[in-house]
């Protein structure tokens, strides 16, 4: 019996999504969650309400989703890691700080199980569709890093990337989950406390009265300072010069805008994570994300032993798009069929990239239900006779 | 440039300010840097939080780590703050549109959870940096940029609202009482749990012109003649109405309860589950 429960819960479980996302965000140091219930999301704050009380961090339950984003953005320049967790509508009031936390350079989770809308839809039934809000929802130019796990494994492991990301981009990373993943069981393997590498918050070694918390440093991100501790510093989400100040014109603008969205793009190729199968000699390709994968998965071996050269392409990492890769593909295959739960909106994306190489096909729905495998291989089938 | 007693509180390189002649906001954010001085809290731990509008532009003044958050959030902001980050005094710096309107829902919980916060309210009546449009506090009849006719809406009365929300400390002062504002202040810096205090100031570019009311010296004559210090008044009757010719200030509640997560009973909570696990 152990009376002090364990931050890391090490060894084999057999877990859901939601249970797994929670015990990634503990084990990458996340102490402070700030959420609203909310379906197909609600037992991630569940869990780390029972859990983090008796590991010293705070689990809060705000009056709506705009402050408890806003929570977890005061926590975080407070000095802690923290995330929040919610599903469409909780989503859609949320934009207008994932736009702040863009702005002021937070670096915050937040975790997005999918259900079908618009509007309230079916708030027990997965989708796919909010693939494009994540990307643009927010008002203005920015960007944001977007995490699909297709297995309650991956929800654990990229709750720690995510948090990862979060510290070293500063930007808003989000975890694109859909309710069956969030509500599924499987076997979780939690591993040991040194073989998991966390990312710590990195401060500033510059002292405080030289210290701008704007002034880009490596790689285009600026270094945090902690607060309380004399660095006076100002934070806000009008445009700002290096020290922080509001500056109100074109020229700084156009310089911030430009470095939130560059840290990004031409660190891409470092953030990006997608899987192949099948890749090397396919002539059809199948592109598909979270649950959605699994069923490709499925319909792509199925093809193959039919003798149909197939391969699929997952994408863990959604935002930023792995634009290379499909552009690459899209050279040498027939065809590359999106798999997903929406009337296309990845894609848009990989169309975007295809630029008229390989046929894009879209292989679809509204969400409620997920994908069998034979209907995406009847599209594979199709695709294979072009 | 001569310096003044105030200037190592502020952000001196971003002077001037952009308030308007005759706004009272710079005349609180003169009494808020006297309360801090009067309270003894060490600079470094002092945080300020503002949101949108005139009065939400206190915190980009202030030489504290400030934050300067979105059109009614700076309550939860300053939430996740203060919880995060224990050691600091958070003290919220904004005004009636971004803490009553818009942010109206997060000012009634964080007051109900008795979060360890103070929060001033700079209550001028209107909505100013967008140029004059209607408030929850305007006065009924008065014309503003959205009721060219007259507002016909029954007025906010912000310490009865805070009061009957959980605050432990409420208190109201206008601009005309910038010692007794500054005293007010430093009260709250130093206690515990969710204090509320409203700082009525005249906003003469908007509000007084568009209503005949004058201009800031007017508005200041106004509250020095017509106020009246009446400490425990009960909140419900401290509504204001220029009608009445008549502005309760003081302080109205003082009391005592659990702070939100210094509860005692919340940790015994947690003990007994640990024994059972």
């Amino acid at each position: 019996m152990c009376a002090e429960p364990l931050a890391l819960l090490t060894g084999v479980h057999f877990m859901d999504g939601n249970s797994a996302v929670c015990e990634g965000a503990i084990a990458a140091g996340c102490r402070f969650a700030a959420g609203y219930p909310i379906t197909p999301s609600t037992e991630i704050m569940e869990r780390f309400a029972s859990r983090v009380p008796r590991l010293g961090g705070i689990c809060i339950q705000m009056e709506d989703e705009c402050a408890s984003i806003m929570a977890c953005i005061g926590a975080v320049w407070g000095g802690a890691k923290a995330f929040t967790a919610t599903s469409g509508p909780g989503f859609s009031l949320m934009m207008e700080s994932i736009g702040y936390a863009a702005m002021t350079e937070t670096p915050l989770v937040v975790v997005n199980v999918q259900r079908a809308g618009p509007s309230t839809g079916l708030p027990t039934m997965p989708a796919q569709a909010d693939m494009l809000q994540a990307r643009w929802g927010s008002h203005g130019d920015y960007r944001v890093i977007a995490l699909c796990p297709n297995s309650p494994q991956e929800c654990f492991d990229l709750a720690i990337k995510a948090f990862n990301l979060a510290e070293t981009w500063r930007v808003p990373v989000l975890i694109m989950m859909d309710e069956v993943v969030a509500h599924m069981s499987e076997r979780v393997v939690i591993p040991t406390l040194s073989e998991i590498a966390v990312v710590q918050r990195r401060y500033t070694q510059v002292r405080p009265g030289e210290y701008q918390p704007y002034r880009p440093a490596a790689r285009g991100v600026p270094e945090m300072a902690p607060v309380g501790k004399g660095f006076f510093m100002h934070v806000t989400g009008l445009t700002h010069d290096a020290k922080g100040y509001p500056a109100m014109d074109p020229e700084t603008q156009d310089a911030l805008v430009r470095r939130f969205t560059a840290k990004i793009d031409s660190n891409a190729d470092d953030i990006i994570v997608y899987e192949e199968e099948e890749i090397a000699d396919a002539e059809v390709v199948v592109v598909a994300y979270g649950i959605t994968s699994r069923a490709a998965a499925a319909a792509v071996e199925e093809a193959r032993a039919l003798g149909i050269p197939a391969g699929l392409l997952r994408l863990v990492t959604a935002w930023p798009f792995p634009e290379k890769k499909v552009r690459e593909l899209s050279g040498r295959v027939k065809a590359l069929i999106m798999v997903e739960l929406n009337l296309g909106q990845m894609f848009l994306e990989m169309d975007r990239c295809a630029k008229g190489g390989a046929q894009s096909i879209f292989l679809g729905h509204a969400g409620g239900s997920i994908h069998r495998p034979e209907a995406i291989l009847m599209a594979i089938q199709k695709a294979a006779q072009l | 440039m001569n310096s003044h007693p105030s200037d190592s509180y502020l952000r001196t390189d971003r002077l001037p300010h952009l308030w308007c002649p005759g706004c009272g906001i710079g005349a609180t954010m003169n009494s808020f840097v006297e309360a801090v001085k009067l309270s003894g809290i060490s600079r470094k731990s002092l945080a300020v939080v503002s949101g949108i509008g005139c009065s939400g532009r206190v915190a980009g003044y202030l030489k504290a780590d400030s934050f300067h958050t979105t059109h009614g959030r700076a309550i939860p902001f300053a939430t996740g703050l203060a919880l995060a980050n224990p050691g600091l005094r958070v003290a919220v710096y904004s005004g009636e549109g971004d803490l009553v309107a818009i942010g109206g829902n997060h000012l009634l919980h964080a007051a109900r959870r008795n979060v360890n916060i103070m929060v001033v309210c700079i209550n001028n009546f209107t909505y100013g940096m967008t140029g004059g449009q209607l408030a929850p506090t305007t006065p009924i009849g008065s014309i503003t940029a959205t009721t060219p006719y007259g507002s016909t809406e029954m007025p906010c009365n912000l310490v009865n609202l805070a009061a009957s929300a959980g605050a432990v400390f409420v208190a109201r002062w206008t601009v005309f009482h910038v010692r007794q504002l500054a005293c007010t202040m430093a009260e709250a810096l130093v206690r515990r749990g969710f204090s509320f205090i409203e700082v009525l100031s005249p906003c003469p570019t908007l509000h007084l012109q568009r209503n005949n009311l004058g201009h800031g010296e007017t508005e200041m004559r106004y509250f020095k003649e017509y106020s009246r210090v009446a400490n425990n008044t009960s909140p419900v009757e401290a509504g204001l109405d220029r009608r009445d010719r008549k502005i309760i200030v003081g302080t109205f509640v003082k009391r005592e309860r659990a702070v939100f997560f210094d509860s005692p009973d919340s940790v015994t909570l947690v003990r007994k589950k640990k024994v059972k696990a």
